[in-house]
């Protein structure tokens, strides 16, 4: 039927197999051969996500609270955006996801999150910078640290569960000025004033612990961890670490103005619990499984063997798509599932129209080969143009939906666009390999029993 | 079959449902819900505690909260909507309502500022007519080699609106006799609705221009009933399809949420297919036509 069939399904053996790979990992990696190190060449983390309504949790919509005539700068979002980030990644949730949504909104989702309360008081609270005394411990820069100081207590705390807890000698309070400079050696590094209060404490320590480490840690995130080297007793430091002058200078801001660049308020909060999100997980699951098992009955009943092909075919398209999904961290929600059927649907659609033109040119007395070769022919410009159109709408939903926060609208746009993209592949290429593979084995005489005509 | 020669007849059919719910809709308003209008929706679970509605609707009057609404739904929890609370009032009722009914599970808050879905309803609006837009630019071009190619978008687009009248009126009907409201499963329901509609009208446009193509002395209007029969079966196939996934869900998805989506999405999607050929193609002839000269003419017509 096809002249290059067997190259065609290398092709789609290939890939399968790939997305099969994918599927069913949480972790993909491609062993380096020239290092006996054991890293890999190739590595992408791969775990399933859900949505909070799949799953439960925290949905936060932050905006920027300050007179709508003001324009907030994109940097000044991002810098927002970023501390938010941190600040709640301190508090040990994971896979929080913290996105700006349009000019002026920052959306935080916290899955699986339960105590909501603890994550938007550690959103809306003021950046704190801390001087931290690790002893001879070298912490390296980024990492979190556990300190003894605890907002709006005046004693130092200590934990029960263990983990070393380091002392905060004093924090951001005592900053009086903070500029940019350079180096002797021309990196960036950031010059501080103390207060009095702060000059006292600071000379004091860095006589007493010469040769150990001071970490300057901002929302327990560690900026740089420099040994201290002689007493500085005048009140001025500097803070050298692995800055550009724009990291440098971004952190300057944090530490001048305490952090957020602009005062952030909560203008949407939603919260799933879990088992209404399991729930839902669930029957989405089911209502997806028999759709499949009725879909696929109808078509191979009605259709035989094109049926077969297609349903072998649709079966090759959500094993493709869910590795996609997958790969590009795609986060599935309800809305996502809609997004998901409807390319199906059109998946679908695509295999019904060019079986019903097989039929057609079949009846109008064609051979086999010639109706084969017609069929998809002539159904292309009805797929193409449908499934641009689709495109075009998820497309304009997408912008919608990213420059608002309507994380409804966004996800339901972007799978559906992925799924049209990877629907096109299915019907045109895959249904028609596996087709014609059919028909080479089967070599059908009688149209009534293999077709359905 | 001669399904061009009935137009009219389908036409009023359209209206038949439309019309009432239009009606119902401007007079009595569908409600909102909080995604559009702004608000907090808090749905609990006691342990326990079974309390009568009005118990509860105390304890919001008595944290100050005004204009407060309790609902059941049959899984046992209470569904209270009123206005937007802060974290703090949130945390306060929630206390409360622990004090006087024992232990409780929040199965979901939603609490949305009302500058928000003002936003949200004026920006989609927006998308929806720059979507529609570009659509008919591209289904214009795309038709370009035939007469009035601009035409076919119009009239996609004209399917389109009838889809969406459609699901505005059912949804009037809903909130009448079901108490449904306007949320954002509403507005995803409406999204795959528009997706499909102009999907389909695509695929009878097309069979139109390839036929055109073919049979070059046929009139419009033979040709363009010849095309709708072509492919009609494609049509009623495809529905089946997506129709029955559909049916599933709705059987399947228990909450009441989910039901209203899933009944929206089922009827949008007949709807859908129904104007691509009961609509989209009848317009283009009566088009071609120019039959609104002769509707004021009726002796004309009888000839």
């Amino acid at each position: 039927m096809l002249r290059n069939l067997t190259n065609r399904l290398l092709l789609i053996g290939l890939v399968l197999m790939l997305a099969i790979w994918v599927d069913t990992n949480e972790n993909v990696q491609i062993p380096n051969p020239f290092k006996d190190d054991g890293s890999p060449l190739f590595q992408v983390d791969v775990k399933p996500r859900l949505g909070l309504d799949l799953q439960g949790g925290l949905q936060v919509l932050l905006e920027a609270d300050i007179a709508n005539d003001v324009k907030v700068s994109r940097e000044e979002m991002e810098t927002a955006r970023n501390i938010v980030e941190n600040r709640t990644n301190a508090l040990g949730v994971s896979e929080n996801v913290i996105q700006l949504a349009g000019e002026r909104r920052i959306v935080g989702e916290f899955p699986g999150a339960e105590d909501t309360d603890a994550i938007l008081d550690i959103i809306q609270q003021t950046g704190l910078l801390e001087f931290v005394d690790t002893g001879t411990y070298a912490p390296p820069e980024g990492s979190t640290l556990q300190t003894d100081f605890v907002p709006g207590s005046s004693t130092p705390q200590t934990p029960a569960d263990g983990a070393t807890v380091f002392h905060t000698i004093m924090t951001g309070k005592v900053l009086q000025g903070v500029n940019v400079s350079v180096t002797q050696t021309g990196e960036p590094a950031i010059d501080f004033v103390l207060n009095s209060e702060g000059a006292a404490i600071f000379g004091e320590h860095t006589s007493a612990n010469t040769g150990k480490y001071l970490a300057i840690v901002l929302d327990k995130q560690v900026i740089s961890a420099p040994i201290i080297e002689s007493a500085i007793t005048g009140g001025q430091g500097s803070i050298s670490g692995n800055f550009t002058p724009e990291t440098a200078n971004a952190l300057a801001v944090q530490l001048r103005y305490g952090s957020l660049p602009i005062p952030l308020k909560v203008v949407e909060t939603r919260i799933i619990g879990p088992t209404l999100g399991e729930d839902s997980l669930q029957k989405s699951i089911v209502a997806g499984l028999v759709g499949f098992v009725i879909v696929a009955l109808f078509m191979i009943l009605y259709y035989r063997l094109p049926g077969l092909s297609a349903v072998l075919s649709i079966l090759a398209y959500a094993a493709i798509l869910y590795a996609v999904f997958k790969l590009i961290g795609v986060t599935l929600t309800l809305p996502g599932i809609a997004g998901i059927m409807l390319s199906t649907g059109s998946a679908l659609d695509a295999n019904i129209l060019i079986f019903e033109r097989l039929k057609e040119e079949l009846r109008s007395g064609r051979s086999l080969r010639q109706a084969f070769d017609q069929a998809w022919k002539r159904a292309w410009p009805s797929i193409r143009d449908s499934n641009v159109a689709a495109l075009i709408t998820a497309v304009i939903l997408f912008w919608f939906g990213s420059s608002f926060g309507a994380t409804i609208v966004k996800g339901f746009s972007f799978t559906l666009a992925i799924g049209v993209i990877i629907s096109l592949f299915s019907s045109l290429y895959i249904t028609q390999s596996f087709l014609a593979l059919l028909f080479n084995i089967v070599k059908p005489t009688n149209y009534e029993r293999s077709i359905g005509i | 079959m001669n399904i061009l020669g009935k137009r009219y007849i389908l036409f009023g059919f359209s209206l038949l449902i439309i019309i009432p719910g239009l009606i119902i809709m401007f007079t009595r308003g569908i409600p909102l819900s909080i995604d559009f209008k702004g608000g907090s929706l808090l749905e609990v679970k006691f342990d326990a505690a079974q309390p009568a509605p009005g118990e509860i609707l105390e304890v919001y009057d008595s944290s100050g909260i005004k204009d407060a609404q309790v609902q059941t739904s049959d899984t046992g929890s209470f569904i209270i909507r009123s206005e937007f609370m802060q974290n703090e009032t949130r945390d306060a009722v929630l206390t409360a309502l622990t004090d006087k009914f024992g232990k409780l599970e929040i199965v979901r808050f939603d609490s949305v500022g009302p500058s928000i879905g003002e936003q949200v309803t004026s920006r989609g609006t927006l998308a929806v007519i720059v979507s529609s837009l570009l659509v008919v630019l591209f289904i214009a071009w795309s038709f370009r080699g035939v007469q009035n190619a601009f035409r076919y978008g119009i009239c996609a687009i004209l399917a389109m609106i009838h889809d969406v009248a459609i699901i505005f009126a059912i949804t009037a009907y809903g909130s009448l006799l079901f108490g449904w409201e306007i949320d954002a499963l509403f507005l995803t329901a409406l999204l795959t609705v528009i997706g499909f509609s102009m999907q389909d009208t695509i695929v009878v446009f097309d069979r139109i221009r390839e036929n055109m193509s073919i049979y070059r002395r046929l009139d419009f209007e033979t040709l363009v009933n010849h095309s709708i029969v072509q492919t009609l079966q494609r049509s009623i196939n495809t529905q089946l399809m997506t129709v029955e996934f559909l049916l599933l869900a709705l059987i399947l998805f228990g909450g009441a949420t989910l039901q209203e989506f899933a009944s929206i999405l089922l009827i949008g999607l007949m709807s859908g297919t129904y104007s691509s050929i009961f609509i989209a193609a009848p317009i283009l002839v009566l088009w071609e036509n120019r039959e609104w000269e002769k509707w004021f003419k009726p002796k004309a017509l009888a000839g």
